[in-house]
């Protein structure tokens, strides 16, 4: 969207037109985004929304006559033994997973910024987690918290602790996938945080060390702050990437044992496609709540953004 | 200056770009909508659907569908889907109106795609299913009538390594109910081996390994809380306590479970049929044995398999050519060749006992079969899917500690009740 008024722009400047015309190449141009967007954004979300309104049955869903049911499944989802559950596990995983991962994506970029020798190398490998197809890194890691012939049970049987159940306890498994996902997660904010502090001037570093500030101090009271508006979009996108995680938690655990591991994500495909009978409507309705809460975050920064411009 | 006009340049060809790719996504999709109506409308072209993307077009099972087309006197177009995927794609296809002309769909979902109104009665195309075993055309009957014909079937059985268990002094034979058996795992455990495998994952697998276990305790899936159950998994919860089975379970697939057999360590596996090839290049001597039921005799076991089904048509006189195609791969030739590729008992009699008399080593496996039920049969049908669920996350809490089998029990049954 955002191309189009600025061609526009362009385009009259080196051929002036009469006006009708203009707007008809206008037109013509938008209309390839404007069939793109209808067809893969609207539409799919319009479904999504009219699925979660009905009471589909198999039946109903084949001869397309579901009856309209209001917030019957918004109601059915929310009163599901399932619902606390998952949502604390989506927030939980949510939150734990950007917290380290943007702490230690920042750590990593501040280290990176100083420029030794091999600097770029190292950068490139921390680069390999967000090359590798998710259904590599996940599997890997679902090899090595194996509870039975797992490394990292190896590991601590070398130093003499007893092997924990990293995917078969209740209590371990959100933990293991949070782990996995923060691995994953690294290299964006690493990447992103990286770009940003090259735009901070390196006067300013220099200015501060003649003032005498350590680098505790300059990170404090330079970076972190001019890195503020880099920090926020990283946290925003980063938010929107976890809550919506699938494909590693199901590969690892299938949202499981029992629902200790399952968040809003697993849920609404178990619903969907999980069993041999598919719940539609309750699937899509969990699907739109997770649309919802993502929505409310990126109205959140919209909102922080505007005020720090003003 | 040249700067900017490069920068306007290169934006003037994106939007060329995009509006070329535009143009070609909308040729497209033309181009893919006439191709599917006319394939539909096509009647020497008849679709055919199976799970089977091992196989490919060069492969027994993949001439032995052409050939079939052959003798219909059509051209038969297979396409191979994933398993877990075929339901859900069935689905999608009739609501689109181009479900395809045959379809092989595992058991369980049969009773899915009548439910949806897609699937032709067998009675209707005039198919003969008098020689099928009743237990395991069960899979496929809804109120009386068939929905399709059995390929053939697969169950559970337990695999055992014969030197594991010579080396813990165990008798296979002396295996004969859940007493004798957890006996045996306890001599296994204590001459330093591991006991025994099995998935109890939180999908369809892990209610499928549970079964036979539920079962052959008297268990009735109507009342999942019921002693009956309760015992079958304070079983299972046992073995993992005790370490005769490991806490990995939990995450195991049949395939996983048999990885682990297959290493040598375990002195039992419960696994199918399909694994009789693997069984053969393990390098170790194996036998099989019937999985006991809690009081001695062999529990009940779940039928596995896959049926021929004839989706619903607008255009009913499609029926004539698919009833020859079904009849050709469902005659006692064609399931002899289809049961020995995929490892299957075949659902006659008849073909079952040339199938023991080539290789007896199905014996063990043709006698679970006769001892097998549909997990969607004993008019469960589509209730049997809400049952499943809760099942298997109740296996799942009660393994991993999280509840008591009791409890876990308590709370599936009221989950399988809402439905």
């Amino acid at each position: 969207m955002a191309l189009n008024p600025r061609v526009g722009g362009g385009w009259s400047r080196s051929s002036p037109r009469p006006f009708g015309a203009r707007q008809l190449a206008g037109l013509a141009f938008i209309a390839p985004l404007l069939a793109y967007l209808s067809a893969f954004y609207a539409y799919p979300l319009y479904r999504n929304l009219d699925l979660s309104l009905r009471d589909y049955t198999v039946r109903s869903f084949v001869q397309g006559d579901a009856p309209y049911s209001g917030w019957d499944n918004f109601s059915t989802v929310l009163h599901d033994p399932t619902f606390w559950p998952a949502m604390r596990n989506t927030m939980v995983f949510t939150f734990v997973s950007i917290v380290f991962q943007y702490a230690a994506g920042l750590a990593l970029a501040v280290f990176f910024n100083r420029h030794f020798r091999l600097a770029s190398t190292l950068r490139a490998l921390f680069l390999i987690p967000w090359l590798l197809p998710l259904i590599v890194s996940a599997s890997t890691w679902s090899w090595m918290f194996n509870s039975e012939s797992g490394v990292v049970n190896y590991g601590l049987h070398l130093v003499g602790v007893d092997p924990v159940g990293w995917l078969t306890s209740p209590d371990w498994a959100l933990t293991s996938v949070i782990v996995a996902n923060i691995w994953i997660g690294i290299p964006f904010n690493l990447v992103i945080l990286y770009s940003g502090l090259q735009n901070i001037p390196a006067e300013l570093y220099e200015a501060a060390s003649l003032d005498g500030a350590g680098a505790w101090q300059q990170f404090r009271r330079i970076t972190f702050p001019l890195l503020r508006p880099v920090s926020a979009i990283t946290l925003l996108l980063g938010l929107v990437y976890t809550l919506k995680v699938f494909d590693l938690i199901w590969i690892m655990t299938k949202g499981g044992p029992g629902d200790s591991s399952s968040t809003l994500a697993t849920w609404s495909y178990q619903l969907g496609f999980g069993t041999l009978l598919p719940k539609f409507g309750p699937g899509a309705a969990v699907g739109n709540i997770l649309i919802l809460i993502a929505l409310v975050f990126g109205l959140l920064y919209i909102r922080v953004q505007r005020r720090q411009e003003s | 200056m040249r700067n900017t006009r490069r920068i306007r340049n290169t934006r003037r060809t994106l939007l060329i770009a995009l509006a070329a790719t535009g143009a070609l996504v909308s040729v497209a999709a033309c181009g893919s909508g006439s191709g599917s109506s006319s394939s539909s409308g096509d009647s020497k072209t008849y679709t055919f659907w199976d799970p089977y993307p091992q196989f490919d077009a060069s492969s027994d099972w993949g001439k032995r569908v052409a050939q079939c087309g052959t003798q219909a006197g059509v051209k038969i177009k297979r396409t191979a889907y994933d398993t877990s995927d075929l339901g859900n794609k069935a689905l999608l296809a009739a609501q689109q109106g181009n479900a395809p002309d045959v379809m092989l769909v595992d058991n369980p979902v049969v009773s899915t795609l009548v439910e949806a109104g897609i699937l032709n009665k067998t009675s209707d195309l005039g198919l003969d299913t008098s020689a099928i075993q009743k237990n395991i055309i069960g899979a496929g009957t809804l109120d009386g009538s068939a929905y399709g014909i059995p390929v053939g079937a697969n169950t559970l059985a337990l695999y055992y390594n014969k030197k594991i268990l010579a080396a813990a002094h165990v008798d296979p034979a002396s295996v004969k109910d859940w007493g004798s058996l957890t006996a045996a795992l306890a001599k296994v455990k204590a001459a330093g081996k591991k006991g025994i495998t099995f998935s109890a994952i939180n999908t369809e697998e892990g209610s499928f390994q549970f079964l036979p276990w539920f079962w052959g305790a008297g268990g009735d899936l109507t009342k999942l809380n019921s002693a009956e159950g309760v015992a079958a998994l304070t079983l299972w919860k046992g073995w993992v306590d005790s370490g005769y089975a490991p806490k990995d379970v939990l995450n195991n697939t049949q395939t996983t479970s048999w990885q682990e057999f297959a290493t040598g360590d375990y002195a039992f596996s419960e696994n199918g049929t399909w694994q009789l090839g693997n069984a053969d290049k393990a390098g170790f001597g194996y036998g099989i044995i019937n999985i006991p039921a809690q009081k001695g005799g062999s529990a009940p076991v779940p039928t596995g398999g896959e049926f021929v089904t004839v989706p619903v048509q607008k255009d009913t006189g499609r029926y004539g050519v698919s009833k020859k195609i079904v009849t050709c791969l469902t005659s006692a030739g064609s399931l002899l060749a289809t049961d020995t590729t995929l490892m299957y008992v075949a659902p006659t009699a008849a073909v079952q006992a040339q199938q023991v008399a080539r290789n007896p080593e199905l014996k063990p496996w043709v006698t679970a079969v006769a001892a097998a039920r549909g997990r969607t049969s004993g008019g469960l049908g589509t209730k049997y899917p809400t049952i499943s669920q809760p099942l298997w996350t109740a296996v799942q809490s009660a393994l991993s500690g999280g509840k008591s089998p009791q409890g876990a029990l308590d709370v599936a049954q009221s989950a399988a009740g809402k439905g």
